[in-house]
């Protein structure tokens, strides 16, 4: 597997969540992405990087893109450290939430996408990784 | 030409090549976010600042940066921080790479004036105030940009603020455009409710053909909207759902529990039947003059 590029940018506000849509959307596109994987991918974006700054208090994304063969992927990492996740199970239940949110986003984003990952540390942060390929 | 002024110039002649590896090194160890992409275009800055910085040594003075001869120092500062600033650096990351010169020039003229300790300190400290002054440039354009930004967005958000249109009597129409981030949907939720208020529709058409992406944020801002309007009386109809959107939904695993259309054209044909109206094909194409 090769990585075609790598980069990372800042998560601390909503208006960084607006950007991190707009990066990944013009990565999908230059990987060759269809509409709906694109579509799929940015919105399971947009969901982890709601998560990072609203419960995480703000961290980064690195954006990869990548290829297999023929096959080309973007793979997403999200890192923040803040108060970590207890139970991850209980956060990737549809409809839990602590923020009054649908609970949806973190079981949405893994349905999205074809490789979900997630590590936390209560009290040191968290880290999703999620990748879709075409 | 003043001494001073030589010893900048003659050392980054000299050395450009390790002034420049030295000072990427050090602004990538700083930098903490970036990439193969943003470091390619930082390398290019850097060496078109270098050119420009011994251009203007050559002619200028370092105490005043504010003077002719720096402007294309300037304007290429300029570039650097709309970039970043629109990019969404904060000022000290944006300001770093001017600052990030400081340690490969001072190791330069540690190396050139090591005999001379009172020139070292005087050259040292010269050196010093006008990278200052160019970095306190940078931080100057920086903030101007974001209030630019800022500016433009309020105004943008006015414009947006109330797009609900009457499409027929007691049908409304909200067609939604851009990011709905919540202090937009606030605004445009307030203003079609007021609007059901005023005009007693019984049908509002929700339009989301402008919406790029429906997240979790997005669906719970809608069903919020939604539910407000029934309450007010007024039944929503969600149209514009294109199916890049509609797979995404449901794998997301939304429910929206709202009646949907594809267009809006389908939208106001279910409102109409609803309402009781209905628009048929004349018999006869009208003739042009009767009425
Ligand atoms: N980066 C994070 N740091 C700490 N806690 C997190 C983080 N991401 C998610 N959580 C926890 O996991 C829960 C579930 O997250 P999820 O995204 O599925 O739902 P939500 O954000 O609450 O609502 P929705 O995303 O549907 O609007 C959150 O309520 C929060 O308690
Ligand atoms: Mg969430």
């Amino acid at each position: 597997m090769q990585i075609e590029s790598d980069d990372r940018m800042p998560l601390r506000t909503s208006d960084d969540v607006v950007r991190v849509r707009q990066a990944v959307r013009a990565r999908a596109v230059a990987s060759g992405f269809s509409l709906v994987d694109q579509t799929k991918i940015v919105t399971a974006a947009s969901e982890i990087a709601r998560n990072t700054v609203d419960y995480g208090g703000g961290g980064e994304l690195r954006i990869e893109a990548l290829r297999n063969g023929q096959r080309r992927g973007v793979r997403l990492t999200f890192s923040d450290s803040g108060p970590g996740i207890r139970d991850i199970d209980q956060a990737m239940r549809d409809g839990y939430t602590t923020g009054n949110g649908l609970g949806l986003g973190l079981s949405g984003a893994k349905r999205l996408c074809n490789e979900f990952d997630i590590k936390s540390t209560a009290g040191s942060g968290t880290t999703v990784t999620i990748a879709r390929w075409t | 030409m003043s001494d001073r002024e030589n010893i900048i110039l003659r050392l980054i002649d000299r050395h450009s090549q390790r002034l420049l590896r030295d000072w990427l090194a050090y602004q990538q160890r700083e930098a903490k976010y970036g990439g193969t992409q943003r470091e390619a275009e930082t390398a290019e800055l850097a060496r078109r600042f270098l050119d420009q910085l011994r251009a203007s040594a050559r002619i200028a003075q370092f105490e005043d940066v504010e003077t002719i001869e720096w402007r294309p120092i300037r304007e290429l500062l300029e570039d650097l921080s709309r970039d970043r600033a629109v990019q969404g650096f904060s000022p000290t990351e944006t300001a770093t790479f001017i600052f990030s010169l400081k340690e490969p020039l001072f190791a330069l003229l540690r190396e050139e004036l090591r005999d001379d300790t009172e020139r070292l300190v005087r050259e040292t400290s010269t050196t010093s105030r006008l990278i200052d002054r160019l970095g306190l440039y940078t931080i100057e354009c920086y903030a101007r940009t974001r209030e630019e930004v800022i500016r433009r967005q309020q105004q943008e958000l006015l414009e947006l603020s109330t797009p609900v249109v009457e499409l027929w009597d007691g049908i409304l129409a909200l067609p939604l455009i851009g990011t709905l981030d919540s202090a937009r949907t606030q605004i445009v939720m307030e203003s079609l409710l007021q609007h059901i208020v005023n005009s007693g529709a019984e049908i509002a058409i929700i339009d989301i053909t402008g919406v790029p992406t429906v997240d979790t944020l997005v669906a719970q801002h809608l069903i919020k909207t939604i539910s407000a309007a029934r309450l007010m009386g007024a039944d929503c109809i969600l149209s514009g759902i294109r199916p890049q959107i509609a797979q995404t939904i449901v794998h997301l695993g939304l429910e929206l529990n709202v009646v949907s259309k594809a267009t809006m054209a389908d939208a106001l044909a279910l409102a109409l039947r609803r309402s009781g109206k209905a628009i048929t094909e004349r018999k006869q194409p009208a003739a042009p003059g009767s009425s």
